[in-house]
């Protein structure tokens, strides 16, 4: 891992083809799409990409169509850490024996939060702990949208999904989001970050280092998703920005474990003034609108106050600024 | 067996597990990725001792369950390795999902099977739930006598999956314990021979979405989408290649059984169907696996007392040989097929329901009994098989079966 910091121009992200190719059939306002786009961008030589299923694999490959630019696969739901280990250790192998081209590959795993949170979490801490080098990108819309909206480990807690719906008598999902980078983050690795569409600067730059880190790298990307949250397409990016700014979703990395907080979040940490409460980041939330309700009121205020400790519990663990 | 032997061969004690390991060291794999399990561990063990010492160049990956175990060997193979893993019972189970989708992506893998019972309750020992259970999975299926087919299939296994006609993965079953953790001398070929047997995978050249006709496999220099999603309108044809490809495997099978005849003196039947005494016989018995053996002595011996009986051995379970078994079954009188597996509520065993599909079609139509045995590792005494041929002689004089279905050695 090199200490240099990764400055993408906005002309070089720009003159570089893309290799996640329009034409897909992702919705509109689809944040992980973007979030995708961008990703392929900040690739630097000869990739081989492996997903897991869901929505970004459903509406990229329908075949005899593609919008990979590069050679992917797709096997499972649960398989996108298993594939890259199989896919390195191929690379590995056949190199040695002089079978391929004598080059390195970069291998990116990409899941969505059921594949990686979930389903997919065995295999991800198995295939980490074997110390592949890939990277595995998570790209969280905190939920499985693909078969229509239902919770998963990484839905937060309030969110309304088709199986935690608002009822009468439950507000929504109960249970607090699975603190998935911490997991990750726990296993030792050279490379954990977060990311969110919005900060795409931000995004690239950690994509590009955890390709660099020779081992295991995670970075979980937040992606709304706006049929799941029931929220203006036209305002996915905006959402994926005041969740940063609500310190719902910190942005940092954590570079032989030491983290930092990345600079969107670090504002909010040098001028706490600045942050602003859940509630402009809740607002227009389809899943949430229950939350405003009058009975609701205790519980949005815990979510506050939630948000506010886990945010603290992250400055502590963060180094100095 | 037969009788020419052209390659010289040394002779090893290897138990079946040990064969197998023997014959993968052998063919320069590329990635092994597996999980342990009862009866297969030694398989990975030796391997393990392979790796170690230096003796293979092969990247071994202890995967942390046989779902990741057959998934990372799956995209090895996509990208162009030589892969091999091996399993069993609660082992297969878990793979599951991820053995269609290696079928489905066209994915030569060898895979040994250590044949074991399926839980609840649960029990380590042999019997051929496991593998019986996963017939529809797009796998090509060997079963094996000995310690010494185990080795010998194997080294075939990789010719036959990696046939660019085939492109299938491939599962040789070894009968749990009975075969993988018992002794025999088992004669192998010298390294360079099991190589320039199997020689090195070919691929197929496909057309890509983009019009360019390039070697199937994920590479950077000609990018590929492997394992999309096909809707209704493509889904069906996929479906319909594989089918393709097991007629293929049919007649590869026999080929490679023969060639591999010529280089090591040892062929397995047609490669498919293996029939003991049979030409004459009035009866015979169907079996799967290594019980074949002691149903051969059992022939032997009841010959000598003047009775007409002969066996089958279904070496090759998946693709089904349909017409080399109607041909070999036709005019035996009456057949006992012999299962190491149930079909709960399905009226007999898995190979009981093959035996009378084959039949269906014959001119003149058998006595089919099915004697479901060895369940769970209960063995099976020379004793209990010699009163199958014995009560399936008494069918000949009754003119029917006393009763369809049979279970042998079973407390009721």
């Amino acid at each position: 891992m090199t200490s240099q910091e990764w400055k993408f121009t906005n002309k070089e992200i720009a003159d570089k083809p893309d290799l996640f190719l329009s034409g897909h059939r992702a919705c509109a306002g689809c944040a992980p799409a973007t979030a995708l786009r961008l990703i392929m961008k900040a690739t630097r030589g000869p990739t081989i990409v492996t997903e897991a299923t869901g929505c970004m694999e459903v509406v990229s490959s329908i075949y005899p169509y593609t919008s990979w630019g590069l050679p992917w696969l797709h096997t499972a739901f649960e398989t996108a850490a298993a594939n890259a280990s199989g896919i390195e250790a191929a690379l590995k192998i056949l190199r040695k024996k002089g079978k391929i081209q004598d080059r390195h590959v970069d291998v990116i795993a990409l899941a969505g939060d059921g594949g990686t949170y979930d389903i997919g979490l065995q295999a991800l801490s198995g295939a980490v702990e074997r110390g592949h080098d890939f990277l595995f990108v998570l790209y969280d819309n905190e939920g499985y949208m693909n078969t229509g909206i239902q919770r998963s480990g990484g839905t937060p807690k309030g969110a309304a999904t088709t199986t935690s719906p608002a009822g009468t008598v439950v507000p929504g999902k109960l249970e607090r989001k699975k603190p998935i980078s911490e997991i990750m983050l726990a296993h030792e690795i050279e490379y954990v970050a977060t990311a969110s569409t919005y900060y795409w600067r931000d995004l690239v730059s950690k994509v590009r280092k955890g390709l660099e880190v020779e081992g295991p790298a995670f970075l979980h990307v937040f992606a709304p998703c706006p049929r799941g949250w029931r929220t203006d397409p036209a305002k996915s990016i905006e959402y994926s920005k005041l969740a940063v700014e609500t310190c719902v979703f910190p942005v940092w990395e954590a570079i032989k474990g030491k983290r930092q907080l990345s600079i969107p979040s670090k504002m909010f940490a040098l001028a706490p003034q600045k942050k602003k409460p859940i509630t402009e980041y809740l607002q227009g939330q389809g899943r949430f609108r229950h939350l405003f309700a009058p009975k609701n009121a205790e519980l949005l205020a815990e979510m506050q106050l939630t948000t506010d400790e886990r945010w603290a519990q992250l400055l502590k663990k963060c180094e100095p600024i | 067996m037969g009788t020419t032997k052209k390659t010289k061969q040394e002779t090893m004690a290897l138990s079946g597990d040990e064969a197998v390991a023997y014959a993968a060291k052998q063919s320069d794999v590329d990635v092994v990725a597996a999980y342990p399990i009862t009866p297969q561990t030694i398989i990975v063990e030796k391997f393990s001792e392979y790796v170690a010492n230096g003796e293979v160049q092969t990247e071994f990956v202890c995967t942390e369950s046989e779902h990741s175990a057959l998934a990372t060997c799956l995209a090895a193979s996509a990208t162009g390795a030589r892969t091999f893993t091996a399993s069993a019972s609660a082992g297969l189970a878990l793979m599951h999902e991820m053995l269609f989708v290696a079928s489905g992506c066209r994915t030569p893998i060898v895979m040994a099977i250590a044949n074991r019972a399926l839980s609840a309750p649960l029990n380590i020992h042999g019997d051929q739930s496991d593998s019986m259970a996963e017939r529809d999975s797009g796998w090509i299926q060997l079963y094996v006598e000995n310690a010494q087919e185990a080795y010998d299939s194997v080294i075939q296994a990789f010719k036959i999956a990696e046939d660019t006609n085939v492109m299938l993965p491939v599962i040789v079953g070894l009968d749990g314990f009975t075969l993988s953790h018992t002794l025999e001398n088992v004669e192998v070929l010298p390294d360079e021979t099991v190589l320039d047997f199997i020689g090195k995978r070919e691929l197929p050249n496909v057309l890509t979405h983009e019009g360019k006709t390039v070697p199937f496999k994920l590479d950077p220099d000609t990018p590929m989408t492997m394992g999309p999603i096909a809707l209704p309108n493509y889904y069906f044809e996929f479906k319909r290649q594989q089918e393709e490809a097991m007629k293929n495997a049919l007649k590869l099978i026999k080929e490679v059984n023969s060639k591999y005849a010529r280089v090591s003196g040892r062929s397995y039947g047609d490669g498919l169907i293996e029939c003991y005494r049979l030409e004459d016989a009035d009866v015979a018995t169907v079996c799967v696996g290594s019980t074949a053996g002691t149903m051969k002595e059992t022939v032997d011996e009841m010959r000598q007392e003047g009775f007409k009986v002969g066996l089958l051995r279904l070496r090759t379970f998946r693709p089904l040989p349909v017409e080399e078994l109607r041909s070999a079954l036709e005019n035996v009188k009456a057949i006992g097929v012999m299962d190491k597996s149930m079909s709960f509520g399905g009226e007999g065993g898995a190979v009981f329901h093959e035996i009378r599909h084959v039949i269906y079609d014959a001119e003149k139509h058998p006595q089919i009994i099915d004697y479901i045995y060895g369940l769970g590792g209960r063995d099976s005494s020379p004793r209990e098989l010699r009163r199958v041929y014995e009560d399936l002689l008494s069918t000949l004089n009754v003119g029917h079966a006393k009763k369809k279905i049979n279970y042998i050695g079973l407390r009721e």
